[in-house]
């Protein structure tokens, strides 16, 4: 069994003279719920589609689930829900889950109970017998979603599956995710609502012009505290002191900068401060949430999409 | 492979069946035979009768002529039918799936995508071979009940009419791999209307022993074989009859051979086999 549900190796696509993705290297440990971030046009679409081989790559490689990109068989093992759920609108949601079990391959044995399961599980056993044409956006996606989970997959791409969603059908995506994690699935979550990933995932990578340009283990980056204080005389013995206390001590011409491991730190770090006779007229702290990150990463410099 | 082939062909026809593509063609065939059996009715009741003033009987080997020109003439209609429902029906099946989203959705499950095209390619061939039966048949039966003229052959011609709508239908579906629906309509029927064009003009040309016309008319029918195999069909029909009609709209003066039948086949699937490989490069 390979350790990671997915790994690549410098994946590029182009079309014509545009590149989509420049050279994508990633690896995504089994089990782990993993996002994947970026403006847009930063080819995260397209990345997604050439790990399920909906897209071939120009050059580069990598392996899904062990086996190479656009191997059919490794499918069976793969859930994926798109942006836009889209299918035959005459099927009503019994019947296309029905189509996509015996797609999958699943025997016709025990596959009426697992449908029955899941559509009971994205709350759509009312309509069940209704064409998917009468369908709202949200109950689309849901039926999308229970057509990703069908053949209990090892793997499942989400690619914004809370759009077109209301508060109750994003709660029902992240809890869903959370099942999925706790029975040892990879899932791989494309998302623009930062929010979201935060709540979910493992770790992120944050893409720009078709490059991973950062990855974040997300209870780590999440967890650490940035510190700010306002003192009165600052000299470089304070900041080599400070420095016993967390990382990344920075100064500018109003305040003194640092990392922290936990909230502990800043009772002592006042009480060293004040042992030393430095004036303290600010101290205060605060977590850097994903969107921090996400402008931090990305730069100033990007147009909103 | 077989078993995504044949599910896909499954979906293809519940989808034409629900979304009433085939009820459609279905009425519009009825429409087509009503009118043309109500015709044959009373045209041959006043044959029978020695025409307006029961004063110019007819006999019976004109009765038999009539019967078999008009038995052709509806085949001919039916002919035409059956090609625009082997591109009408698949029209927007690749082409439309792509567009709106639904290809990733199948791609993306563990079958190879042949089994997407062939399972359409599949689907739509029976509907056609279904309306086909339903459309000839009902041409023989009505000149039964109105003319009593049993066409002496009907399976052979029908075989060569199918296998001229395969290789639009195998157009049609190589077409939607990569063009939008509506330049691959007009494609499709850019095929249909060259070889018609093609085959009349080699047709008459060739009364008047014009070889070069003959010649660009036998390459066009390799490009798209559709109207050479109408003329064998009408041939097999009743040979009798391309003699009596060689001058008429639809004799046979150039009979196309067997080898343009092979030729046919081997066209309906190399065409298929080309959309295959589109369809497998294509970015979806």
């Amino acid at each position: 069994m390979p350790e990671y549900a997915i790994e690549t190796a410098a994946l590029r696509r182009e079309f014509g003279r545009n590149v989509a993705v420049a050279g994508l290297s990633l690896a995504v440990p089994r089990g782990e719920v993993f996002g994947f971030l970026g403006p847009n046009g930063a080819g995260k679409t397209t990345s997604l589609k050439l790990l399920l081989g909906l897209v071939a790559p120009t050059s580069g490689g990598g392996t899904v689930l062990g086996a190479p990109l656009g191997n059919t068989a490794v499918r069976a093992r793969i859930g994926f829900l798109p942006e836009h759920f889209r299918f035959h609108d005459c099927l009503n949601a019994r019947e296309l889950l029905h189509f996509h079990g015996r797609l999958l391959g699943l025997p016709a044995r025990g596959l009426r109970t697992r449908i029955e399961a899941l559509l009971l599980r994205v709350g759509l056993d009312d309509a069940a017998h209704r064409p998917l044409r009468t369908y709202s956006k949200g109950m689309t996606q849901r039926a999308g979603l229970a057509a990703a989970l069908l053949g209990a997959p090892e793997l499942v791409f989400l690619d914004e599956p809370t759009s077109g969603l209301d508060p109750l059908g994003r709660l029902l995506v992240r809890d869903v995710i959370k099942e999925l994690r706790d029975g040892g699935a990879t899932v791989f979550l494309n998302s623009h609502l930062l929010g979201e990933v935060e709540a979910t995932c493992d770790r992120v990578a944050f893409v720009k012009n078709g490059l991973v340009v950062h990855e974040l283990e997300l209870a780590n980056a999440t967890g650490t505290l940035d510190v700010e204080m306002r003192v009165g005389h600052v000299d470089d013995a304070l900041l080599e002191g400070l420095a016993a206390f967390g990382t990344g001590v920075q100064r500018d011409e109003t305040f003194v900068r640092m990392h922290a491991n936990s909230e502990s730190v800043l009772p002592e770090l006042a009480r060293w401060l004040v042992g030393r006779n430095v004036a303290l007229y600010e101290l205060r702290c605060g977590r850097k949430t994903l969107e921090e990150w996400f402008v931090e990463v990305m730069g100033e410099d990007q147009r909103p999409g | 492979m077989m078993r995504g082939t044949l599910l896909i062909a499954r979906l293809t026809w519940l989808e034409t069946r629900r979304r009433k593509i085939a009820l459609a063609a279905l009425i519009c065939g009825l429409l087509f035979l009503t009118v043309y059996g109500t015709a044959m009715y009373f045209g041959f009741r006043l044959a029978r009768a020695g025409g307006p003033t029961g004063e110019d009987p007819v006999d019976a080997v004109g009765m038999r002529v009539a019967a078999t020109i008009l038995t052709v003439a509806g085949l001919y209609v039916v002919n035409f039918l059956v090609n625009a429902v082997a591109i009408l029906l698949p029209i927007d099946s690749l082409s439309g799936e792509i567009g709106s989203g639904v290809i990733q959705t199948l791609a993306s499950k563990p079958v190879d995508r042949a089994a997407i095209v062939v399972g359409k390619w599949l689907a739509y061939l029976l509907m056609t071979a279904a309306y086909l039966v339903l459309m000839a048949g009902g041409v023989v039966v009505i000149m039964r009940f109105c003319a009593d003229y049993t066409a002496p052959a009907v399976v052979v011609p029908m075989g060569l009419m199918l296998l001229g709508a395969a290789t639009m239908l195998s157009i049609t579906i190589a077409g939607g791999v990569r063009l939008s629906t509506i330049t691959n309509g007009i494609v499709a029927f850019g095929f249909y209307g060259v070889a018609f064009i093609a085959g009349w003009m080699e047709q008459i040309l060739s009364m008047f022993g014009n070889s070069t016309a003959r010649h660009v008319g036998t390459v066009v029918s390799l490009v798209s074989p559709t109207d050479s195999m109408w003329r064998r069909a009408a041939y097999e029909l009743q040979p009798l009859a391309t003699v009596v009609l060689q001058n008429g709209p639809f004799g046979v003066v150039s009979v196309p051979s067997a080898v343009m039948i092979l030729w046919a086949a081997l066209f309906s699937v190399a065409v298929l086999w080309f959309a295959v490989w589109q369809f497998r490069r294509r970015p979806l």
